[in-house]
């Protein structure tokens, strides 16, 4: 069975005809049908789907035709992104049966450059949790540290590309969701700037938040997937018109002189003694590589969390205001149409979902909303201010992904302002609308992954994946 | 104490949300837990700052407002109403809103 690490093989063998798209979409089904039970890692696969857009690549090699981008690559897409004719669940009851009747834009560019995309992945419900343990199909075993948590939201994306059934995976990025499971699963992860993807058929969990990028098995494949996914979509009047610059072509330009922040509120106590050693580490390999480390001040960093789930809830409860057992999805018995709205909801959506609606409806509810979403809304400007001042002075910022490395399943669910607060180091670059990689930086005791993270100013993508490959090369994943 | 009971009741009115008895004792102290947390923010006086309604700057948004309004082929209407729970094409069918007097 063919396994292919990364996109650059897939292209070679398919174009150097050693395995055709065909051929290799069946390897990778074959090695879901062995493992998918135990990591529950895929929720809906898409053969049919898959197996057709396989024979369009193949029919183009046979009659030498230019090969798109990602000729042949079997990707993953996270269960809260639309696809046309197959099932998306949001890995909520709410949508168990939903079949979306277009595609996102992020899918139909991939389809495009050639991606043959295998199935759905699991997901914490509506992409609200850091475990993937709020899905409503059941957990997700991190296969590089067996008995933990994937991370989350993406956790069945993550689990995907570190296990071998996809090449590469799409997530989405709420206040971490695709960092923080790349970061536990040992891969590369990856959101661009607020505006650099389309979210047109994203399924909107904090709209002024929410963007769609890539996991996978190295820096160079994330800079060719998001560049695919990037630009300009008419259907997302928050997709920006800045122009998207060739990624794959920058990533080996040397980093020698590159300037690079190191926020001293990032390094306080709340991170794992085994992660700081870790991270200091591969700060230590970056200066080593020529970069100027300089000491910085983000000092809005701990008013963060508070300020994010201000935000991301009010939000949410907003959006989640569609599923109301009308035009989709299950519906409730009731003899009233209050009472249908109101059975509906309360079977269908999980505890996760439930809290966030409550704390998010109350924060923008009469009397409260000054207090709370206002006073959000405002520090949330103080924050993004934060780094505009630190982008004068450094080109890109580097800290922990997570100050936790992956955890035990079900050691954390019955708290979840702890699990809030774990997400300390990515729910900034979030709240203000920066680009952030997660790249390996070595094991906590040679077992548990931790990663590094990398923010840059609004569309720097292409000097945070420069970092982020330089890194890679020169071993980060092995300190 | 941030959130009582009968704020918990309110919002939940608020969102349409059905909620136990056991789900609104539990999502209220988890709740007041993270409004405990969030009032943190009252520490930062935020008098004369500018709320973050939007990320984007208005020059990354340059053109990223309004597109030409077009009129575009969209007859997705048969597979939308085939997934619905109670269709009745062209229509979504609900419960009896008005009750006759």
């Amino acid at each position: 069975m063919a396994t292919m690490n990364t996109i650059g093989e897939v292209r070679e063998a398919i174009a150097a005809k050693k395995i055709s798209a065909r051929e290799l979409a069946a390897d990778y089904y074959k090695r879901i049908a062995a493992r998918n039970s135990e990591l529950n890692a895929y929720l809906t696969l898409c053969e049919e789907r898959a197996y057709r857009q396989a024979d369009r690549v193949d029919a183009s090699v046979a009659a030498g035709k230019p090969l798109g981008p990602l000729a042949g690559v079997p990707i993953a897409v996270k269960d809260v992104i639309s696809t046309r004719g197959i099932r998306t669940t949001c890995s909520s009851k709410i949508l168990t049966n939903y079949v979306p009747p277009y595609d996102a834009t992020a899918v139909t560019r991939l389809e495009a450059a050639g991606a043959v995309i295998l199935g759905k992945t699991n997901c914490d419900e509506f992409a609200m949790g850091s475990s993937n343990e709020n899905s409503a199909y059941g957990n997700v075993q991190n296969p590089a540290a067996p008995g933990c948590v994937p991370g989350g939201s993406s956790g069945g994306s993550a689990a995907a590309v570190a296990a071998h059934l996809a090449v590469a995976a799409l997530g989405t990025d709420t206040g971490g969701s695709i960092r923080q499971p790349g970061s536990f699963c040992g891969i590369p992860a990856m959101m661009g700037s607020y505006g650099r993807v389309s979210r047109y058929g994203l399924i909107a969990f904090a709209s002024s938040l929410d963007r769609i990028g890539p996991f996978g098995h190295n820096v160079a494949d994330l800079a060719t997937v998001l560049k695919v996914m990037a630009g300009r979509d008419p259907n997302d009047s928050t997709s920006t018109t800045a122009p998207v610059e060739d990624y794959s072509a920058e990533l080996d330009k040397p980093i020698k002189g590159i300037k690079l922040g190191i926020p001293k509120e990032y390094f306080g106590p709340g991170m794992a003694a085994g992660v700081r050693e870790k991270i200091d580490a591969g700060v230590q390999l970056l200066r080593k590589l020529g970069c100027d480390l300089r000491e910085i001040e983000l000092p809005h960093t701990d008013y963060a969390i508070a300020t994010y789930y201000i935000i991301a809830t009010a939000e949410a409860s907003s959006n989640l205001a569609r599923y109301d057992g009308v035009r989709f999805g299950p519906r409730a018995e009731a003899d009233s149409l209050i009472s249908m709205y109101r059975n509906t909801r309360g079977a269908g959506f999980g505890p996760e979902v439930k809290r966030r609606i409550v704390l998010g409806t109350y924060v923008l509810s009469a009397g409260y909303y000054d207090a709370y979403y206002l006073k959000g809304q405002k520090v949330r400007a103080l924050i993004a201010e934060d780094f505009r001042k630190a982008f004068a002075h450094v080109d890109a910022i580097v800290t922990p992904t997570s100050p936790v490395p992956p955890f035990k399943l079900g050691e954390r669910v019955d708290d979840p302002l702890q699990m809030y607060l774990a997400d300390i180091y990515t729910v900034t670059g979030s709240l203000a609308g920066l680009p952030g990689i997660s790249v390996p930086c070595g094991k906590m005791g040679g077992k548990l992954p931790v990663g590094l993270q990398i923010i840059g100013p609004a569309f720097g993508e292409a000097r945070v994946l420069q970092l982020a490959h330089a890194f890679e090369q020169a071993g980060g994943a092995n300190l | 104490m941030k959130i009582s009971r009968d704020d918990v009741l309110r919002v939940a009115e608020l969102a349409y949300l059905d909620l136990t008895e056991e789900e609104l004792d539990k999502y209220r102290a988890q709740v007041d837990e993270i409004l405990e947390y969030i009032g943190k923010l009252n520490e930062l006086d935020t008098t004369n700052v500018e709320p973050m309604a939007q990320v984007l700057t208005s020059d990354q948004a340059a053109d990223a407002t309004l597109r030409e309004d077009l009129v575009v082929p969209c007859a997705v209407a048969e597979e939308v109403l085939a997934h619905a729970p109670d269709p009745e094409p062209p229509y979504f069918r609900v419960p009896k809103v008005i009750e006759k007097q």
